[in-house]
């Protein structure tokens, strides 16, 4: 492979691992400062790729609308995409939070794991909300029109990065904020955190809805990258285990740790890809099963050896608050 | 209608014996099993293993009780695979969940931890026998029973309700009258007091795990019978138990059994206006329902 | 004889210590009462003799065994109960039950043992099947004690008996107490009812800030001028 094959290669993986990144940075917001324990992630993701899919294309016409089936499409510019799928998730978010918030993180574990797995089978089962199991294809590109279709990586991957960089700075002040330092007393002491008068349940709430927000976006900016989204791409195990894999990789608690934990497992993932060929023939079928398989094991290593992760926690956010 | 209630009670007892373990797990372990559909799955597929492979091998007739489609391969199978499951479940406690508890891990910490679990348990069961559905015995013919009111019933069917009335019956009274029951009892009501009163409170996890464990593999093998075997069976399972645990009170046992059968007659019903394979969602806004209105559950339970 | 000797115990449950370099002790068939004003430390003293929590400093002899920083189920074992101040029965086991996992670590048949449990508290015997967490304040006390009783121990350790309970019953709980003392159990119980406690004490200790403050015969205290000042009040 010549070098700028590799390199082609080396800009999609980045581009991958930065929408990931910015899943790990809304999960952070949900866990890493509030301590919420989110096991839908990849219902947002799909709620957000979705949503911005039909935001960004027009209703089929003619012969494509007998194949193609889709509840809206707007035909907006992408940046409404982005918007759209940040607001959608958002709501979902509050619906969820109502009746979970106020019990124990089981409960919201449960809610979330349970509104993932039914939209995903919405999404499959009902064709003319977006075309069911085929799912949306053809999804725009912004700023295509600029170079030729194999340069193409380069703008997105710029793309996907200013709007990493941007939902990291606003992450990383409203962490530091009055209202970050109360989501990290909740998540130190729920008890002594509404003893000071604090609204527990709002605070939590916003948590909850502004990590989903920003795991919509990952969405959209996934959807526009593939250009194609089925609901067999957001399952558990893609959709979410493996970003909880990177959040605690790198550091919950930390923007940065969320970010490295992103890099490096999907540069671990990538890896054992090519691990697997190295495997016999026989069982090679057998590759993604044990590239999860080790992933798996990995998260328990983890927990038990290093729960804080490569970073660990922020200390100068705890240095902010007696 | 008639029949998708009698149905809903099949399916219904399957739920409420792997609700049963859930809470059990919950309310004495203090930790939700994310783990608890795969224990469902491995008891399913080590059965298969049982039926298919080993007692072929050793020369165990391929014969079936009378209207049933199983014979003795299936009956040996069982308790074999539900001490493999409960002993799993055991396995996975010491090897993991104890490490978190004696380092004072809070209850998200464990969770996510059978959750990385989950995924171990079901890539395994790819990695052995891939994706393909299966069936313990396939291309039977599984004729049915006429009862009253025109409905269908299996053979296997019946077995299945009575086998869990049997389980719970056991149950029940290994909690009522066993020292070692009621000690259970004692260590969900009150960890602290157990512990005071110098009872062997990682002993009593133990137990708490061989009896889930045991109980979940049971629940999958029933469904392997019923219906067929798949992977990922346990994980669509994992809503509509803790569904039915929660609507029954968590942390108690015979809300889960009610629980277990109002979801599963739920499910049942929801087919005559929703495909079947919305059934998960269908249990799924059961709980949500029952977290607005009244979230400790029908019978209270041992909320914390 | 000395049954019970705590010295110079230092302990809490962070790297703060409630207790400072405390000791009590407690001899043969007395009642020995432990006051002093919240926060004083004498529940964690009580934890700590019984295991719960380990001491940084100090040690627990009982009778001559050196028991520092054995866990709760290893004292039991050898011959101390405890009955916390709250949370001490459980609540969906009936009576009768909460009984039989007092005697969880008894090997010999109790069924004696309960019998002197029921003739001591005759209110639970009729009551025997009914659930513990539906009594009333007194009665789930007495179930407490009676749970802990169970064991046959040469020494109780009650925290705050009478907490919560009304004047009438408090008197019928310090009744009892008495009357399981005369059946030859050592015990050292912890009180913010200072009168009461002081009243039925062959000795007392008096708390404060994690240290002992003063330490005399029951009579003795309670004609104690500072003592009926700061802490005879209530």
């Amino acid at each position: 492979m010549e070098v700028g094959g590799i390199i082609a290669y080396l800009v999609s993986l980045v581009i991958m691992a930065s929408i990931y990144g910015v899943f790990c940075l809304g999960l952070n917001i949900q866990w890493g400062y509030t301590g919420l324990f989110n096991i839908g992630i990849a219902g947002f993701f799909c709620i957000g790729a979705y949503t911005s899919a039909m935001i960004t294309t027009s209703m089929p016409t003619g012969v494509l609308a007998q194949y193609v089936h889709q509840l809206f499409g707007l035909n907006m510019p992408f940046i409404f995409g982005l918007i759209g799928a940040a607001i959608s998730c958002g709501l979902v978010a509050f619906l969820i939070g109502v009746p979970t918030l106020r019990l124990s993180e089981d409960y919201l574990a449960i809610a979330t794991l349970g509104i993932a797995e039914t939209f995903r089978l919405i999404f499959n089962n009902e064709r003319w909300l977006a075309n069911g199991p085929q799912g949306l294809m053809g999804l725009p590109q912004p700023l295509h029109s600029l170079v030729s279709g194999q340069k193409y990586d380069y703008i997105y991957l710029v793309i996907v990065l200013v709007v990493m960089v941007i939902i990291y700075f606003l992450i990383e002040k409203g962490i530091r904020s009055p209202w970050g330092r109360v989501l990290r007393a909740i998540r130190e002491d729920e008890l002594a955190a509404s003893a000071s008068g604090k609204d527990v349940f709002r605070f939590k709430m916003q948590s909850l809805i502004f990590g989903s927000m920003v795991m919509g976006v990952g969405g959209a900016l996934y959807a526009h990258y593939t250009k194609a989204i089925s609901p067999d791409v957001f399952t558990p195990l893609y959709g979410t285990f493996i970003i909880w894999v990177m959040l605690m990789a790198g550091g919950s608690g930390n923007n940065k740790g969320a970010l490295l934990g992103a890099y490096v497992i999907w540069f671990i993932w990538i890896g054992s890809d090519f691990l697997m060929d190295m495997l016999p023939a026989a069982i090679q079928d057998k590759g993604p099963y044990l590239r999860f398989l080790i992933v798996g094991i990995l998260l328990e290593i983890i927990l038990i050896y290093r729960p804080q992760g490569i970073l660990g926690e922020e200390k100068k956010v705890s240095k902010l608050y007696k | 209608m008639a029949e998708l209630i009698v149905y809903g009670i099949v399916l219904g007892s399957v739920i409420s014996l792997g609700a049963i373990g859930i809470t059990l797990v919950y309310g004495i372990v203090r930790m939700a099993n994310f783990a608890h559909g795969e224990f469902m799955t491995a008891g399913a597929y080590i059965a298969l293993l049982v039926v298919g492979v080993i007692l072929p091998w050793l020369g165990v007739p391929d014969t079936t009780f009378g209207p049933l489609s199983f014979g003795w391969r299936m009956l040996i199978a069982f308790p074999v695979s539900m001490a493999a499951v409960a002993f799993m479940g055991i396995f996975f406690d010491r090897l993991l969940y104890k490490k978190l508890r004696l380092k004072n891990s809070n209850a998200v910490i464990l969770a996510m931890s059978s959750l990385g679990v989950s995924f171990i348990i079901r890539m395994i069961i790819l990695i052995i026998t891939g994706p393909d559905y299966r069936f313990y015995r396939p291309g039977v013919m599984r004729p049915a029973i006429m009862l009253p009111l025109d409905i269908k019933i299996r053979p296997d069917q019946i077995f299945i309700v009575a086998l869990v009335v049997v389980l719970v019956v056991l149950l029940h009274l290994f909690l009522q009258r066993t020292k070692m029951g009621k000690a259970m009892r004692a260590t969900a009501d009150n960890t602290e007091l157990a512990l005071v009163s110098g009872i062997d409170t990682e002993a009593i996890v133990m137990w708490t795990w061989g009896i889930g464990g045991g109980l979940a593999a049971a629940a999958g093998m029933l469904y392997g019978i019923d219906v067929q075997l798949h992977p990922g069976m346990g994980w669509n399972f994992l809503i509509p138990l803790f569904a039915a645990a929660i609507l029954g009170g968590i942390g108690n046992m015979y809300g889960a059994l009610v629980g277990g059968l109002v979801i599963g007659i739920a499910e049942q019903l929801s087919t005559a206006v929703l495909l079947p394979t919305y059934k998960l969602a269908v249990a799924f806004i059961i709980m949500i329902l029952i977290l607005f209105i009244k979230p400790e559950g029908i019978f209270g339970g041992s909320e914390k | 004889m000395t049954i019970l000797k705590a010295d110079g115990i230092s302990a809490g449950y962070t790297e703060l210590d409630i207790l400072q370099k405390v000791s009590i002790q407690v001899k043969s068939n007395q009642i020995v009462s432990i006051i002093g004003p919240n926060g004083a430390g004498k529940s964690t003293l009580l934890k700590t003799i019984f295991g719960i929590l380990k001491p940084r400093e100090g040690h627990i002899t009982l009778k001559d065994e050196d028991i520092t920083g054995l866990k709760p189920n290893k004292i039991a074992r050898k011959g101390i109960s405890y009955v916390p101040q709250v949370s001490n029965v459980f609540p969906s086991l009936t009576i009768q039950e909460n009984l039989e996992m007092g005697a969880f670590i008894r090997t010999d048949d109790f069924r004696g043992r309960m019998k002197e449990m029921y003739d001591l508290f005759p209110t639970l015997r009729e009551k025997r099947n009914q659930k513990a967490g539906q009594l009333s304040g007194g009665q789930r006390q007495m179930v407490a004690m009676g749970r802990a009783l169970m064991l046959d121990p040469m020494l109780l350790l009650l925290d705050e008996p009478s907490a919560g309970l009304a004047p009438l019953l408090v008197s019928t709980i310090f009744e009892k107490i008495a009357d399981i003392n005369k059946t030859g159990v050592s015990i050292a119980i912890v009180e913010q009812n200072a009168k009461e406690a002081l009243k039925m004490a062959d000795h007392g200790y008096v708390l404060a800030m994690g240290r002992n403050v003063l330490d005399d015969d029951g009579k003795s205290l309670l004609d104690n001028e500072d003592v009926a000042k700061l802490y005879l009040g209530g």
